[in-house]
């Protein structure tokens, strides 16, 4: 009788990446309906349609490019892409800038760099900063919470919008949008107030905006979920949440007036989010155990440097795509100690 | 005892009760045995029978040439037909040269020259080892190490412990399991011989913690054990009458300690049971015996004992027959040679579509094409497994670098970078990274959610860097001869040159004679002087050769950069010698294949290029 001679292990495999995107997806969902549930709609509407574009990209450059088509799809991680994206775009931002975003994201930063596997930075956050900079007044206007706002826009209107680029009839993009803690705090510092007196403030809760510390918890679960089925490892959330928290501890206790508390800086923007979601990219991330850890703290320091003294209130993007850059080196100086060999790396 | 933790490293399924439920099969004699004249790590033996010969059970039929290979013994009686290629059992799916026996159903033991030894405290290391030797034994775990080699450490490297590697890590097998099950007292004699042949004090018996019912009876064989051997002693004491005698503490044996250790795979890989059980690490290019410490199965160790005390040889083993495509997993006793298709029929025969039939285990086995093949030494277990119990599509996507395969590399390896440098063919790097510390586990290939078979990866960097190796050993063979000849050339040259200006210079003074008998004095007294230190100028010019040679290693580019270089150093030479008058005595050395004076060509290591490649430096 003669058999297969394929080569080993003769078991089941343990993973496939396709499963491994399809948990880090469901990991996203309880932050995502957090941010529906306050934000509006028009979250949902930036997801559908970043994924819909990303996944069309996707496919078109995969075809493009003489491959099996369908079996890429599988891997779903042009969903990841696309909703990571999602998330980062403002709620009722016009389609075009969904578009362009995934555009870049899936075409230039995916594909141009040879696909799953070989793009050097994180292909999200290039879409995400190629329409921060290419539509920044459309960038810049986040819905105000549900709570806030007297008429929140419907589930029809919000693709309305979306789809137009122009508000219902009747509303004011000055009514329904508002300035997120970060704007807040970075507008109101520099016109001279102090933390405290910022925080004064009726919108902010225990560590900064409600909406913003509600949905960062969901995001926490959601990649705590991932730590916990081995998805990712803690190298780097830890590491990005860690330095973030100390480097803002540090400026705190010596001039609490002028610099916002760690939680703050923690609960803000995306830093959750980016710690869990976006830093922990394997493909563009460093790969030694050491080096992820160098790579988190060093987004984290980043994040502070840029909120604190850049010229965008929020930074996870920048942060992320700046390590990016350093991930090789990092890989390359951060070997770790081979079983039995000496620690200075010889025999 | 204190336990260790080695980094990485799978909880896998375990899959053993499946084939330990059912008892130990002895199979019978096959109508036809196929016996590989090649079954170790090392040289093919050379066949001491012909086609037509009539052989006994146990005759030794191949031969070992090479210090590093084991005899091959016939596994029954009757009659060689054939000495033929025939299937076996190898990844590379090819034939080799088999002993094809038609035996005579008598199963008649022949003369083994193997007497037994039930007196084995008494004998020599030396003897003990040689009688592995004869009886052709390897490392029955699967590497197939000849046995005796292993039992032969270093000088100067006092080896104080055995242990008994009982892991049996790999899901399936439960062969080494069933052994110990059955046999307990034979592999702790194994363990007591060969610790005797060591001079080892401590036997270190380790067992995964899965195997309880193996544990149990090794610990009752060794109360058992134990009280005999204190009932002898007693005896002695008695028969001694009050007078005390040294005998029995001379001969005491060593002390065996069974220890359980955690089940893990790959736990039973040398390195990692080493470290579990001391906490100390093998040096990367060191051995155990550089701790002090030699592993052996115990399969291996019953089959030392069979060999000693019976003066058996190795003609037969337990073989694992299981997975989800054979209908009654079991474990069988089978005789070397023996087809495969006879043990699946033990078995039960196949289950329904079946699509792979492994040797060894799921993790580090390979596939087989052909169930014709025959058992052979190493052949622990037969994995057959249908499409869904494997479900490796085959689709392989692009590594994400998710750093998995590095969570789970018991070398601390980044399998991920390996796999980069491989794939790229950039050599020197993955070297670097430590790709010769990789044990081949196949942990990463398991948890990798790529799908990419990794270990082939690494399988195909070592072998092509092997190969590089050897090439540039050829390539420096042929250089050297080539310079060896041109410097020849050249002094015959010259010597032609000079011999033709003296006889010019002997014509022109040939009328005042009493100048001519002393002037041709000098050259006369250096040729004397020359001839009668025809040594000296020989080991002159090996050393010479030897610096030159490791001059040549020492640069990188060698063909870039040490061409000039070694070409003014061969003229400098050549110039110096001439002066001395020396250079005809160098002759025998030239004629002389250089490269086996050197040594450079014999040291340079074939397995660990990396590793020794600076060794080499230093030594020139």
């Amino acid at each position: 009788m003669r058999f297969e001679t394929r080569t080993s292990p003769h078991l089941v495999p343990d993973h496939s990446v396709g499963a491994v995107m399809r948990q880090v997806l469901y990991a996203l969902v309880p932050g995502t309906l957090a941010m529906t549930w306050f934000f509006g709609w028009g979250v949902l509407v930036n997801v559908v349609l970043a994924v819909l574009f990303s996944v069309l990209f996707e496919a078109l450059m995969v075809h493009l490019r003489g491959r099996p088509v369908g079996a890429t799809l599988e891997d779903y991680s042009a969903v990841v892409a696309g909703w990571l994206l999602a998330l980062a775009i403002p709620p009722l931002a016009p389609f075009w800038v969904v578009l362009t975003g995934a555009a870049f994201a899936i075409v230039v930063a995916k594909h141009l760099y040879g696909g799953l596997g070989y793009n050097p930075f994180n292909p999200a956050m290039v879409g995400y900063v190629v329409v921060l900079v290419s539509f920044p007044r459309a960038m810049s206007l986040w819905p105000a919470p549900y709570g806030i706002i007297d008429a929140p826009l419907t589930f029809l209107q919000s693709w309305q919008t979306a789809l137009t680029g122009q508000l219902p009839a009747g509303l004011q993009w000055d009514a329904i949008t508002r300035a997120s803690p970060l704007d807040l705090m970075r507008e109101s510092l520099v016109s001279g107030q102090t933390v405290e007196e910022i925080r004064q403030s009726p919108v902010f809760g225990s560590f900064t905006e409600h909406e913003w510390e509600w949905t960062g918890n969901l995001f926490l679960l959601g990649g705590l979920w991932l730590l916990y089925r081995r998805v990712i490892s803690w190298h780097i959330p830890v590491a990005v949440l860690l330095s973030l928290a100390t480097i803002a501890g540090l400026f705190w206790i010596i001039d609490p007036d002028h610099f916002a508390s760690p939680a703050f800086h923690v609960f803000s923007g995306a830093a959750i989010l980016g710690a869990f979601f976006i830093a922990t990219d394997p493909v563009s991330a460093a790969t030694t155990p050491m080096g992820r850890i160098l790579y988190g703290a060093g987004i984290g320091l980043l994040i502070y440097v840029i909120r604190t003294w850049g010229g965008y209130p929020d930074a996870v993007a920048f942060a992320v795509l700046l390590m990016n850059m350093v991930a090789p080196t990092l890989d390359h100086y951060t070997r770790p100690r081979i079983f039995g060999h000496s620690r200075d790396g010889h025999g | 005892m204190q336990l260790h933790r080695f980094h990485g490293g799978l909880k896998l399924p375990s899959h053993k009760a499946e084939s330990t439920e059912r008892p130990l099969r002895v199979l019978g004699v096959p109508q036809t045995l196929y016996v590989p004249l090649s079954q170790h790590i090392g040289e093919p033996t050379e066949p001491l029978v012909q086609p037509g010969d009539r052989v006994e059970k146990g005759q030794r039929i191949g031969q070992a040439k090479d210090y590093i290979a084991a005899h091959v013994h016939a596994p029954s009686s009757g009659r060689v037909v054939a000495i033929a290629e025939h299937p076996i059992p190898h990844p590379s799916g090819l034939s080799a040269p088999c002993i094809v026996i038609e035996t005579d159903a008598q199963d008649h033991w022949g003369d083994t020259g193997m007497p037994a030894w039930p007196d084995w405290r008494d004998r020599e290391a030396r003897a003990l080892r040689e009688r592995v030797r004869d009886a052709g034994i390897v490392g029955l775990g699967g590497a197939a190490f000849p046995t005796a080699v292993k039992l032969n450490p270093r000088p100067g490297k006092p080896i104080h412990t055995l242990v008994v590697n009982g892991a049996e890590c790999e899901p399936y097998i439960t062969c080494d399991d069933l052994l110990m099950q059955t046999h307990p007292e034979a592999v702790l004699e194994g363990a007591r011989i060969v610790a005797h042949l060591l001079g080892a004090e401590q036997v270190l018996f380790a067992i995964e913690d899965n195997k309880p019912e193996a544990l149990r009876r090794l610990t009752e064989a060794l109360a058992r054990l134990e009280a005999e051997a204190q009932g002898s002693d007693q005896a002695q004491a008695n028969a001694s009458a009050g007078t005390r005698s040294e005998a029995p503490s001379q001969h005491r044996d060593a002390s065996i300690q069974l220890v359980a250790i955690p089940s893990r795979y790959p736990t039973g890989g040398e390195r990692q049971l080493i470290h579990v059980l001391t906490g100390r690490e093998v040096p990367s290019a060191g051995l155990p015996a550089d701790l002090g410490i030699i592993c052996h199965n115990p399969g291996t160790l019953k089959a030392v004992r069979d060999a000693v005390l019976h003066g058996r040889p190795l003609i037969s083993r337990i073989v694992t027959v299981t997975g989800p495509g054979v209908r009654e997993p079991r474990n069988v006793e089978a005789l070397i040679g023996t087809p495969f298709a006879d043990l699946i029929v033990a078995a039960g025969g196949y289950a329904e579509g079946v699509d792979r039939l492994v040797m060894g285990g799921p993790m580090m086995g390979f596939a087989i094409h052909d169930d014709a093949v025959p058992v052979i030494k190493g052949s622990n277990c037969l994995l057959v497994t249908r499409p869904q119990d494997t479900a490796r599509s085959g689709a392989v996507l692009p590594c994400i670098r998710c750093g998995e395969c590095t969570r789970v590399c018991p070398a601390n390896l980044l399998p991920q970078q390996l796999y980069w440098f491989a794939k790229s063919k950039n050599f020197d790097t993955i070297q670097d990274y430590g790709l010769f510390d990789c044990i081949e586990c196949g942990c990463c290939a398991q948890v990798c959610p790529s799908n990419i078979p990794l270990v082939q990866y690494y399988r195909f960097g070592k072998q092509e860097i092997w190969n590089r190796e050897k090439e540039r050993e050829k390539a420096d063979l042929a250089r050297v001869r080539f310079e060896f000849r041109q410097e020849r050339q050249e002094r015959e040259e010259r010597e032609k040159a000079e011999r033709l200006a003296r006889k010019k210079a002997m014509l022109a003074k040939k009328e005042p004679g009493s100048a001519a008998e002393t002037e041709p004095g000098a050259p006369a007294a250096s040729g004397t002087g020359a001839a009668a230190d025809p040594k000296a100028a020989i080991a002159d010019a090996i050393e010479r050769a030897r610096a030159r040679k490791a001059a040549q290693a020492a640069d990188a580019d060698a063909d870039a950069g040490t061409g000039p270089e070694s070409e003014s150093g061969s003229r400098t030479e050549t110039g110096a010698g001439s002066d001395t008058g020396a250079r005809p005595e160098t002759r025998p050395g030239a004629g002389a294949p250089p490269a086996s004076d050197n040594g450079a060509a014999s040291d340079t290591p074939v397995r660990r290029p990396a590793a020794v490649a600076p060794a080499e430096k230093s030594g020139g």
